[in-house]
């Protein structure tokens, strides 16, 4: 390890070279819950590994995409927030224990506060300190866990971990979208629940760590919302072992980014003092794999999209798929037309299109 | 999705332009719909910002709320939507039809029209759901006591967002979909939600990337709303004390009206298609739901519950099932282009009829039947297996029963009537038995056999009516269902 350290193309100075004067891009549960969305795609696997600021790349480089938060969200969120935790949080227990066995009459509440960096060090400490007692039921507010992300260090913060009397931690999401009649929007829940298994990685990790079961954190986290059209909250268990598996596999994936990195000449850079058509140059160096979905979730989606213009998979993968897997436009509509197909895994695809490519022309009279 | 409307979105994609992707129009489209246009603010669970309504593209009628999370306002805004909405739901209640049911035995009565209601997009529709259920349990009494129109109109949207479920119904439709049913864009579906991006495509106004990009400045369609919009515009004017509403009026307004035009031009362009024949068919459905609900109101019954018992889901399920089965099946029926896909996956086929024997009868049975045969010679793939029941568009009451499938080892095109652009596809000849569409005699109606030379279509697809299974009676309902316990 210590050899490996010693070499100038060891991974964290490298990635230090990628990102250029910018300082690291921090992960959060959100940006790593984010990486499970594709992970074929090797750009975003190098940009995120080396905490580059996506989005002020994708500024600079003429596809500013519009990532922000409304206000409005985010003031209802920490409202919600703000409720659930008043009084040492007396309303969100009376929701915890609507689906845990809470059964002690009083619960400790430690809150580890604080927002600002300084104390990250002591929070980690107390979080471990806390954890490592694991004894009463307790709710630890504003814990402080670790996480290796691409030989990395990562400080998360999740919105509270629950500590059940019979030693089983539980991982608490709070999110501030409603519930209505028991359901809610599946596309919210399935995203809380990534996150939620960010935090369960990292509290199993501590846990190990501290010299304990991993299975002390359950694979049940808890997630609590507004109930129907009031703020009145609501808790639920949900599942995420298969959240958790995606994960594991991509964080695995992160890690072997190193090699991916040894290959990039010393020229490419992500500095965004850089000028665009450098930057550029840089990002074409490492293969993405854009699609539609990527327009919701990663920065650079605009610019990629810009590059894969042409392309099957950018009219989204059901396309594709249904036109033989055939990689570009062009292709396709020539072995429509009827050109000979290239290779001989196009055959099948040649066959299929120019038959459909008859049909359609026939239909439209 | 099918090849052949990823083919339709490959060549959109090379043309700059969409492709169409039927022959007509699958969506009744009403004389004097009523557009809504809803937002919503960002955070909140389901709070109405503002909505633009009419049933006149000139007359937009502009509802704004100052502070969405205040409640009074949030049940003002509600009542202000009832006084636009439910008279234009209530105004086809005027002339009804006699309906004859049970064989001509019974008669029961529907109106001659009924509301169609359009929004930009699906989220519109789960809007209106949500925005009906938190209105329509309100009362005109009580702790928070609202007008009486509030709870009305939540469950007017509950039966329309009810109806927008199932498949057909043209009562709640949403724009994006009707349009995406009806042509092919050059982007994914995803960048098709927004209707402005879609439209560049299906009516462009100018080169593509410069409409994209036009389309790309265009606020959202709701009922999301931009969150640069909301943190720049919105939340310096409701912010400020007193709030600013006369600007607010106006953002919202600029927000709203491009959305506006554009679910009219729409509109316009489903206009321009001609109605699938089936189209009307559908509507008579709607229709039969809308003169149920009207009367279930006048009776005085219960707003819906908020979920349906067991027994009622099941219904439910299954009605929803069906009306996606026949769906599929009429839209295929009205339209070559929709069949198409269906001959691309072998679940239909297109040939020439070789042979035809129109005064065969079978008189091996109690008494003789007239049973035609005919040979069917097709360069199409045939996935059909010997004794499956076939259809053909164009004889819909007609069943014809495969005999035989022959796989000719040779092309024949020269000497059949084989279409001559097959080459050197294989051919199949089909041999089939017809029954029904033909009369009552022992002598076929004259054009009601194919003849020889006549090219035909076959399908597996079948447009008759089927029965709906009966579900069992309370007493015999399973616990699982809410029945009585099984005795030990």
């Amino acid at each position: 390890m210590a050899l490996r350290m010693n070499r100038p193309n060891a991974p964290s100075t490298r990635l230090d070279r990628l990102r250029g004067a910018t300082p690291a891009r921090r992960h959060d549960a959100r940006t790593i819950a984010a990486l499970t969305g594709n992970p074929g795609c090797s750009r975003r696997a190098v940009l995120d590994a080396a905490g580059v600021d996506k989005h002020a790349v994708a500024r600079r480089i003429g596809f500013p995409g519009s990532f922000g938060q409304s206000r409005f969200a985010l003031a209802r969120g920490n409202a919600f927030e703000a409720m659930l935790k008043a009084d040492e949080g007396l309303l969100l227990l009376s929701a915890l224990r609507e689906v845990l066995p809470l059964d002690a009459p009083e619960v400790d509440y430690d809150d580890l506060g604080g927002e600002a960096d300084g104390t990250r060090g002591a929070r980690h400490a107390r979080t471990r300190e806390l954890l490592a007692e694991a004894a009463g039921a307790a709710l630890i507010d504003h814990p402080l866990l670790t996480l290796d992300v691409a030989g990395q260090t990562v400080f998360l913060e999740p919105d509270l971990v629950a500590l059940q009397v019979h030693g089983r931690l539980h991982v608490v999401e709070i999110k501030s979208f409603a519930v209505v009649d028991g359901r809610a929007d599946g596309a919210k829940v399935s995203a809380a629940a990534v996150q939620a298994a960010v935090y369960v990685l990292a509290l199993r990790g501590l846990l190990v760590e501290l010299g304990h079961d991993a299975d002390l954190v359950s694979h049940e986290a808890v997630l609590v919302c507004p109930e129907n059209f009031a703020l009145r909250p609501v808790a639920a268990l949900i599942d995420v072992r298969k959240q958790l598996s995606t994960l594991r596999r991509q964080l695995n994936r992160l890690a072997s980014v190193s090699s991916l990195i040894d290959e990039l000449g010393e020229e490419v850079s992500f500095d965004t003092a850089l000028p665009p058509a450098e930057l550029i140059a840089s990002l074409t160096r490492i293969e993405a794999r854009y699609a539609p979905e990527c327009l919701s979730v990663c920065e650079l989606a605009a610019y990629c999209r810009h590059e894969a213009g042409g392309a099957t998979a950018a009219l989204g993968r059901p396309v594709r798929d249904a036109l033989g897997g055939v990689p570009t436009v062009a292709q396709a509509l020539a072995l429509a037309d009827g050109a000979e197909p290239q290779t001989p895994e196009l055959a099948e695809a040649a066959t299929l299109l120019r038959t459909a490519a008859r049909l359609r022309a026939e239909a439209l009279g | 999705m099918s090849t052949l409307v990823a083919l339709a979105r490959a060549q959109a994609q090379a043309a700059g332009r969409a492709m169409p992707i039927a022959r007509v129009r699958h969506v009744h489209v009403h004389d004097r719909p009523l557009v809504l246009v809803p937002l919503a603010m960002a955070g909140e669970a389901n709070a109405p910002l503002a909505a633009m309504v009419g049933a006149a593209r000139d007359r937009p009628c502009l509802l704004a709320v100052a502070q969405p999370r205040n409640r009074d306002q949030r049940f003002a805004f509600a009542a202000e939507l009832a006084e636009q909405v439910v008279p234009y739901l209530e105004s086809f209640t005027g002339v009804s039809e006699a309906v004859p049911v049970d064989r001509g035995r019974d008669v029961r009565y529907r109106f001659v029209d009924a509301p169609q209601v359009w929004v930009p997009n699906a989220g519109g529709v789960d809007f209106l759901r949500l925005f009906g259920r938190s209105t329509r349990f309100r009362t005109v009494d009580g702790e928070y006591p609202v007008p009486a129109s509030v709870p009305l109109l939540g469950r007017w949207l509950t039966f329309l967002a009810n109806a927008a479920e199932v498949p057909g119904s043209a009562l709640l439709p949403d724009a994006v979909r009707a349009l995406g049913m009806h042509w092919a864009s050059g982007q994914s579906s995803t960048e098709d939600g927004q209707i402005a991006s879609l439209l560049a495509w299906i009516d462009p106004r100018e080169p593509i990337a410069d409409a994209l990009r036009a389309a790309e400045r265009t606020p959202p369609a709701g009922p999301a709303t931009d969150p640069d919009f909301d943190n720049r515009v919105l939340a310096p004017l409701m912010n400020a004390d007193p709030p600013r509403l006369d600007e607010l009026t106006a953002a919202l307004r600029a927000a709203l009206t491009p959305t506006w035009e554009l679910m009219w031009q729409a509109l316009d362009l489903l206009r321009g298609l001609p109605p699938g024949a089936r189209v009307a068919t559908r509507w008579d459905g709607d229709r039969d739901a809308y003169s149920a609900f009207v009367q279930l109101l006048a009776e005085g019954g219960p707003p819906q519950p908020r979920h349906d018992s067991a027994v009622a889901a099941a219904a439910r399920l299954s009605r929803l099932e069906n009306a996606a089965a026949r769906y599929a099946v009429q839209r295929a029926f009205d339209d070559p282009l929709v069949m198409a896909e269906h001959r691309l996956t072998g679940a239909a086929f297109a040939g020439t009829v070789t042979m035809s024997a129109p005064d065969r009868v079978d008189d091996t049975g109690k008494r003789p039947v007239l049973r035609p045969r005919i040979i069917v010679q097709t360069t199409e793939p045939v996935r059909v297996a010997t004794g499956a029941a076939l259809t053909s568009p164009a004889r819909p009451g007609q069943k014809a029963t495969v005999v035989s499938i022959t796989r000719l080892p040779a092309p024949r095109a020269a000497d059949t009537l084989v279409a001559p652009d097959a080459g050197d596809e294989p051919v199949t000849e089909v041999l089939l038995e017809l029954s029904g569409g033909m009369g009552r005699k022992l002598v076929a109606e004259p054009g009601s056999v194919p003849q020889a030379g006549e090219t035909l279509l076959l399908t597996t697809l079948t447009d008759s009516f089927r029965r709906p299974v009966p579900f069992p009676e309370a007493a015999d309902t399973p616990w699982t269902h809410g029945g009585p316990p099984e005795p030990n």
